[in-house]
């Protein structure tokens, strides 16, 4: 605060607003360019190489990286994310009941299994279920059980996802379609669910990529060869050849997927704020 | 005349302590356009919803063409068919086309083919002059257009009886016209029609009877040129007056009675 008697005198620089913003941008660059400089010169390119990126490594990892590795991360993730949509469909709609005890369950449900790490649910599938309930096979395996973990886990966030879709959709939507004729059930079905959908799709892309990356956690059931995935090949390998160049290269796997789901999400929610104007 | 199309009687309706409405009798013959007037929380549109039951009455009856809706084991789905509702913000379906709109509660609802559906839906929007809107999204129409879409599609459904929520009360005021064309024509055709509505020049010109609501009771009622052209009761006339006239409205008092019917 100035003195209240005396009116604030700006400091006169003589540059226009337009100036002072290329020079505070002009600065910020500098800091970044010479940060990447000092790291770049800093590291030791020659070990790194060797460790990380063994062409003949690489050549060795195709076809396998693809065709069994990814496809087996592809499938772990799809069986894990369908678990997770149907039962976090189902969550959901517990929550939203008027019925208090399904609100409380689902609610606790979301709670707890939203608040442990993945790691812990994939420990306690592959060990603790196989202990309460001696002689029973999980169907479909190791995918099955990796269903079973990753499904537990996305339905938690994905309920509360379709909790907050449904609850987008306007309250005027169901009494038009009330005053229309349509039962409550139907009415859900055919003009809040689909218009809840839309909101909902850029989020559950999202979710689709934590699963995605979450199935590596596999490795912590214990796995046939056949059923590696990206992480467990990978290390796999690493170990054999004492080299992680095929931890790079599975990397760089995850990213071929990852990253074309984000732009995709992104894309999709730009589209639904255009279509809301 | 026959039996009433809507007959209510000694309709009482809460919101936990806040009583809305305080004994409602009203009876609305067929063919008749019935406009219900009334300050803002009133209990006017509750009482419009009361009658297909998009409120659940607290106490009295309901009956609409001669069918008990407050009758536990009604088929309300059934009753709803023959009653359209039109709503203060449209309420169209955003992820449908116009046509979509249309077609798709007629064919869930009614059972109706495909191509019934869609020559039905045709009629209708060139009823309310949308005819070439058919493949257009509600999200790129006007208000205006979008709500005679919205009359459209409760027409549709062949209802015998129409009810207006405030249908022009979320309209810039140059729509309103438009969309007061296509009830005045409904009500030349003789629908029998409910309309709470804050359009006076409406209500004189169209209305068989005009009711005045004021605290969840109904003041008074009868021919529009009685009730708005020479109210009976100061309320009344207190009100027309606002609502006339509202820049030369004094600064009042609130009074306990005006908030606890406040919705």
């Amino acid at each position: 605060m100035t003195d209240p008697g005396t009116p604030l005198q700006p400091r006169r620089t003589g540059l226009s607003r337009s100036r002072k913003r290329q020079i505070s941008r002009g600065a910020q660059y500098a800091v970044f360019a010479a940060v990447v400089i000092a790291l770049a010169v800093t590291a030791d390119w020659g070990r790194l190489k060797n460790q990380f990126f063994q062409w003949d490594l690489v050549k060795q990892m195709f076809p396998d990286v693809i065709t069994l590795a990814l496809k087996n991360t592809v499938l772990y993730t799809t069986f894990g994310f369908v678990v997770g949509l149907v039962l976090g469909i189902v969550l959901a709609l517990m929550r939203l009941s008027s019925v208090g005890p399904y609100r409380w369950v689902a609610g606790l449900y979301i709670e707890i299994f939203r608040g442990l790490p993945a790691l812990l649910i994939f420990i306690f599938v592959g060990v603790a279920v196989p202990l309460a309930f001696p002689g029973t096979e999980i169907p479909g395996g190791t995918y099955g059980k990796v269903a079973i973990a990753l499904g537990t886990v996305g339905a938690a966030y994905m309920a509360e996802t379709f909790r907050a879709g449904i609850q987008a959709v306007p309250k005027g939507q169901m009494e038009a379609a009330r005053s229309l004729g349509f039962s409550h059930a139907r009415a859900m079905v055919s003009i809040v669910v689909p218009q809840a959908f839309r909101i909902i799709v850029p989020p559950l892309t999202n979710e689709l990529v934590t699963l995605f990356k979450d199935s590596s956690l596999v490795l912590f059931l214990g796995v046939t060869l056949e059923e590696r995935e990206l992480s467990k090949y990978g290390r796999d390998l690493a170990s054999e050849t004492a080299n992680s160049t095929p931890i790079l290269v599975a990397g760089l796997c995850y990213l071929l997927v990852t990253i074309p789901l984000g732009f995709l999400a992104r894309r999709l929610e730009d589209k639904r704020k255009g279509a809301d104007k | 005349m026959s039996t009433p199309e809507i007959r209510v009687q000694d309709l009482h309706k809460s919101f936990g302590d806040n009583q809305v409405l305080k004994g409602i009798d009203l009876e609305i013959g067929q063919g008749e356009v019935v406009c219900v007037i009334g300050p803002s929380g009133s209990g006017k549109s509750t009482l419009l919803r009361c009658v297909n039951l998009l409120e659940e009455p607290t106490a009295g009856r309901v009956f609409v063409g001669g069918t008990e809706i407050t009758d536990p084991d009604v088929d309300i789905d059934a009753v709803r068919r023959r009653i359209g509702m039109v709503f203060q913000q449209f309420n169209l379906f955003p992820h449908l086309s116009v046509t979509g709109n249309l077609t798709l509660p007629q064919r869930r609802v009614l059972g109706r083919s495909k191509d019934d559906a869609a020559r039905i839906a045709a009629e209708n929007l060139s009823r309310v002059g949308l005819a070439e809107k058919a493949d257009a999204f509600p999200a790129s129409l006007s208000g205006g257009q979008q709500q005679r879409v919205a009359i459209a599609r409760a027409l549709a459904m062949g209802p015998d009886v129409m009810l207006f929520d405030e249908p022009t009360s979320a309209l810039d005021p140059e729509l309103v016209g438009d969309v007061l064309a296509v009830m005045r024509m409904l009500a030349d055709e003789g629908m029998t029609m409910m309309v709470v509505t804050h359009e006076m020049s409406f209500a004189r010109e169209v209305a068989d009877r005009v009711v005045f609501m004021d605290g969840g009771v109904i003041v008074e009622e009868g021919a529009p040129a009685q009730v708005i052209g020479r109210p009976a009761h100061a309320r009344t006339r207190h009100f027309l007056s606002r609502l006339l006239d509202p820049a030369m409205a004094d600064v009042e008092e609130e009074t306990a009675d005006t908030e606890d019917t406040r919705e």
